[in-house]
């Protein structure tokens, strides 16, 4: 077996050493009726390399990827392009194959990337800290959650009814099991986001509001004004964002006065990846709440010579010191997903970014000016950045299927992800980016004509 | 001809002379090929970027505008490098970094394990890389097969009927294991308010236990090192919702009791959780469903050898008994009876899965470790992933062996470990500590063991070297593990300041807890860079 260097002289040596028999006495300690008396059914023996890669290119080609056609899927996970460099850096095995840096002395690499990664995140959000990541954009969104009880000793949520409805799953689900209460709306399905009934929904007893920036179909809330509401009320404002791209054109959370601003960092340097890993971001406006923040924080410091280095900090908010007094649960992050992230940033730089931001703006302006002219399409957004909300006068459901075997990948459906809510399933999400071209915009009117005639 | 190494010297002879600090400073900082590297806000600038577009920047006026009059007005002040400049930052901070490619990571209950190559490759097929998680079903079948061929491995090796795939890490697993369970007792409209937790138990452990609302009693463990079964069965009761158990626990040991406890805890009204952090001591010879186990998670980060990347991401799939399967999260992958696949999510879910608990995460899980963990149990086998515990078991047993007469193995006595050795410092001379072994382990050339860990041990040394490690290896590290433990028990005063010989000697941990900085500040514009920091156009050497 390739991966296993041990000789049958070595077993054997390494047998006479320890004082036992045979590998099976190693094994006294399990009961007899515990353990299995043959191999695991069904499942071969050992298998080279070429037959697994075989194995695993056949299932892979039972998928149609995103570069092979028309594609404008987002709800969350967008398509950009990610630089070579990203996975090249990535795959060094001094960062791939570390471990959480918990000997600072020989994790240096690890650890000046971290704060790299943390500063980029705060600047980006308009915060002062960030943290060394989450797991994905849901979990970090539940995670601020918990944090605004924690900090204004509040159990009331105001969900906005345009956050990502999976987000707002994770968060009723994780509700469910703690003292919080959900204040839950459907998604207003109008050209601008129902900002007054949000804030309406505010009260002395609310410990955050948890608003999308873009919101779910693709508008733009105003964040100035539900913080206001928010402060007034001595409640927490929480940001959530999907696309991190979108903040190379528009204004941070931070500077909007959110309070907790937590993502999905996907978009950059990450890929699709059917889902995962992705990396939750996770970053506050004001550092007096840093102490009530889940997760690792990595801060700089000096050695025993007076050089500069960087280490794991504030550690005592965490599970391995204050166990059930912790913060959070979380021990494994999404490190290197962090790292691909900080790579990608670091190439962008800001004026990168900004360009990504500005070409993402404009095909986006041009598909939903096209859309609007295709016969049974509305664009349904007054305001969007990359992803906007069509509606095609049919349950769109269906016309995404169809369009799917056409090979083209039309949108995500509202139907899928609202499927109790009659009133949506008209809509379509359309999101574009720098890797669509106008011949793909082309290919999804021209097929939308056809399909809806 | 005279001989080109006269002296005989290769490597692994022990260095006699220290030369290390022989030479004079040198202007850079630097000693050869160890580079000092600043950070990307002391050399990059927002003029710079290391990314081409096709088309030219869409700037100026009568472009089309849908921001809603939310545009940015303020720079982000985020530093860019063109891509030499990127390549050559993260070449150069990489070399600090240790890691299982250089060498033995023998971190307990953590398993640094090889991690194959093949796994990379396959992870990054296009059809499972640039996949979407909302394409249409008929669009990834590939995907949802990877899904639900993983899945009905991991039920077959743990000899229990379902499975939940998208927890994300071994913690958030946990959290789907306990509110799976808490799911599960409401609806019997039992409400019980205790988890038990053993003192060994990981950090996780209580704090998952908190996060889902339950209040955290401490099991105690018996002198052998395991759960204390006279003491956990009397406190089971009408409140205890659940006990979470490492199995083999967190000792380096198996609970031999598992099976008496899992019964007792059952017979008492409540669910057997097992923390599956240790799995791969038993992969392929035990299955986990066979002892009575409700729920237990499995880290595909040290069981089946993803990539730790520095701190994640991992994956952790739970598998579930018939008593805990309908309460699964969503969504989850099915085969119909046609040979595809489908998804149950919200959509579909009212209809068969109506008691679910809801939804741990946005999509399916970490796709990108199941395309990985699936390659590695194909190309292991039925005989090569019990020759997995088997070795891993052996490397363990010949380490604690090896060393037991020099460091204090407090639960050699009562038999042989499973995947991982534990030791305590007993007998450290001078005021030595744990901390100095370790950082003297560094200056070997190895990463340290956990420390301080389980807490049952005092200045616990938790040692799990795993079955990717040669003969040669393992004995390179007992003979450097040995005289470190001599020099710690002989009071040796150098491993006061070890390591000497890392990129940075001990770092000020306090100072760094008590004045955070935990993002760059750049310097006021007005002044020049910090000294010693070249500004960019001195660095013409880089």
């Amino acid at each position: 077996m390739r991966y296993l260097p041990l000789t049958p002289t070595d077993r054997s040596t390494m047998l006479a050493t320890i004082g036992a028999d045979s590998v099976d006495a190693l094994f006294a300690d399990v009961p007899a009726e515990a353990q299995l008396d043959g191999p695991i059914h069904g499942l071969p023996h050992h298998a080279s390399e070429m037959a697994v890669e075989k194995h695993m290119r056949r299932l892979a080609q039972r998928n149609l990827a995103a570069g092979d056609a028309a594609f404008f899927l987002g709800a969350g996970a967008y398509r950009h392009h990610v630089p070579a460099t990203v996975d090249h850096i990535i795959q060094r095995g001094e960062f791939l194959t570390a471990y959480t840096p918990y000997q600072p002395e020989i994790a240096q690499g690890t650890l000046q990337m971290l704060f790299e990664f943390q500063t980029q995140v705060a600047r980006l959000y308009g915060c002062a800290v960030a943290n060394a990541s989450m797991y994905d954009g849901s979990t970090a969104c539940w995670e601020a959650v918990a944090m605004a009880a924690r900090v204004t000793r509040r159990n009331r949520v105001v969900l906005s009814g345009a956050l990502h409805p999976h987000y707002a799953e994770v968060v009723r689900t994780m509700a469910k099991f703690t003292a919080d209460t959900i204040a839950d709306a459907p998604p207003a399905f109008q050209a601008r986001p129902d900002d007054d009934g949000l804030i309406a929904r505010i009260d002395k007893e609310t410990s955050c509001v948890v608003v999308q920036y873009p919101d779910i179909l693709g508008r733009l809330p105003d964040l100035e004004r539900i913080a206001e509401a928010a402060h007034a009320e001595g409640a927490l404002l929480v940001v959530v964002n999907t696309e991190p791209v979108a903040l190379g054109a528009l204004k941070s959370p931070g500077e909007c006065g959110a309070d907790i601003v937590v993502g999905e960092g996907q978009s950059i340097g990450v890929g699709l990846q059917f889902g995962g890993p992705y990396l939750g971001l996770f970053a506050v406006r004001d550092p007096k709440h840093v102490r009530q923040m889940p997760g690792r924080l990595c801060g700089e410091t000096q050695d025993a010579e007076g050089k500069r280095g960087f280490v794991l900090t504030l550690s005592t908010r965490e599970q391995h010191i204050r166990r059930e007094k912790a913060t959070s649960n979380i021990c494994t992050n999404s490190g290197l997903c962090a790292l691909a992230f900080s790579v990608h940033m670091t190439l962008l730089g800001e004026k990168g970014l900004r360009q990504l931001a500005l070409e993402n703006h404009r095909l986006a302006c041009l598909a939903a000016e096209r859309l609007a002219k295709v016969p049974g399409v509305a664009v349904l957004n007054e305001s969007f950045f990359n992803e906007f909300t069509v509606t095609l006068g049919r349950d769109a459901r269906d016309v995404v299927r169809r369009l799917a075997d056409r090979g083209v990948l039309a949108g995500v459906s509202l139907g899928r992800l609202y499927p109790q809510a009659s009133a949506l399933a008209e809509g379509l999400l359309v999101a574009v980016t720098e890797t669509t071209t106008e011949e793909d915009i082309d290919t999804l009117c021209a097929a939308l004509t056809e399909i809806l005639a | 001809m005279n001989a080109p190494n006269a002296s005989g010297w290769k490597p692994g002879t022990p260095v006699t002379v220290d030369h290390a600090m022989d030479g004079p400073p040198t202007v850079t900082g630097n000693r050869a090929l160890m580079l000092e590297e600043p950070l990307i806000f002391e050399i990059g600038n927002s003029e710079t970027t290391g990314v081409d577009f096709s088309s030219p920047p869409p700037e100026g006026e009568g472009l089309p505008n849908r921001l809603g009059g939310f545009e940015r007005s303020e720079p982000i002040n985020l530093p860019g490098l063109s891509e030499p400049e990127t390549v050559r930052h993260y070449t150069r901070l990489s070399r600090q970094n240790y890691a299982i490619d250089l060498g033995l990571f023998p971190l307990g209950s953590c398993t640094m394990k090889h991690n194959p190559r093949l796994n990379e490759k396959v992870a990054r097929l296009p059809g499972f890389a640039d996949c979407h998680p909302l394409a249409p079903i008929q669009t990834v079948q590939g995907a949802l097969g990877v899904i639900h061929e993983l899945s009905e491995w991991l039920k077959a090796l743990t000899g229990m009927p379902a499975v939940a795939m998208s927890p994300k890490a071994g913690a958030h697993g946990e959290l789907c294991g306990i509110l799976a369970i808490r799911a599960a007792l409401e609806a019997r409209g039992d409400v019980r308010k205790v988890v038990l937790c053993p003192e060994s138990a990981h950090g996780t452990n209580p704090a998952t236990a908190a996060f889902a609302g339950y209040e955290v009693e401490d099991i105690p463990a018996n002198a052998d090192g395991r759960v204390d079964f006279e003491a956990l069965e009397a406190r089971l009761g009408p409140d205890i919702a659940a006990v979470m158990i490492t199995n083999p626990n967190t000792c380096g040991l198996f609970e031999r009791d598992f099976k008496r406890i899992a019964d007792a805890v059952h017979a008492a009204g409540g669910l057997v959780y097992c923390d599956g952090a240790n799995f791969n001591a038993i992969v392929g010879r035990v299955r986990p469903g066979d002892l009575g186990v409700d729920a237990m998670h499995i880290n595909l980060h040290k069981t089946f050898s993803t990539p730790h990347g520095g701190g994640g991401p991992g994956s952790g799939p739970v598998v579930f008994s018939e008593a805990l399967a309908p309460f699964a999260p969503l969504p989850f992958v099915e085969k119909l009876d046609d040979g595809s696949f489908h998804l149950v999510e919200e959509e579909t879910a009212q209809e068969h899965h109506a008691s679910t608990f809801g939804r741990m995460t946005a999509f399916h899980g970490q796709m990108g470790m199941f395309t990985r963990a699936l390659a590695y149990i194909l190309s292991h086998g039925a005989d090569g992933l019990k020759q997995v515990a088997e070795d891993a078991v052996l490397n363990a047993n010949y380490i604690l062996r090896s060393l037991e007469d020099v460091l204090a193995a407090p639960f050699a006595h009562s038999g042989h470990c499973m995947h991982e050795a534990l030791f305590g410092d007993e007998g450290f001379g001078g005021g030595l500590s744990t901390l100095d072994l370790a950082k003297g382990l560094i200056d070997e050339g190895f990463h340290p063991m956990t420390m301080y860990f389980p807490l049952v041990v005092h200045g616990a040394m938790l040692v799990e070297p795993t079955e990717t490690e040669s003969k040669a290896s393992l004995d390179q590290f007992i003979a450097a593990l040995r005289s470190v433990a001599e020099r710690a028990k002989a009071g040796d005063e150098t491993l006061k300041s070890a390591p000497h010989y890392a990129p940075r000697r001990r770092l000020d941990e306090t100072q760094a807890a008590r004045k955070p900085v935990l993002a760059w500040q750049d310097p006021p514009a007005t002044s020049s860079a910090p000294a010693g920091t070249p500004s960019r156009s001195e660095r013409g050497g880089r």
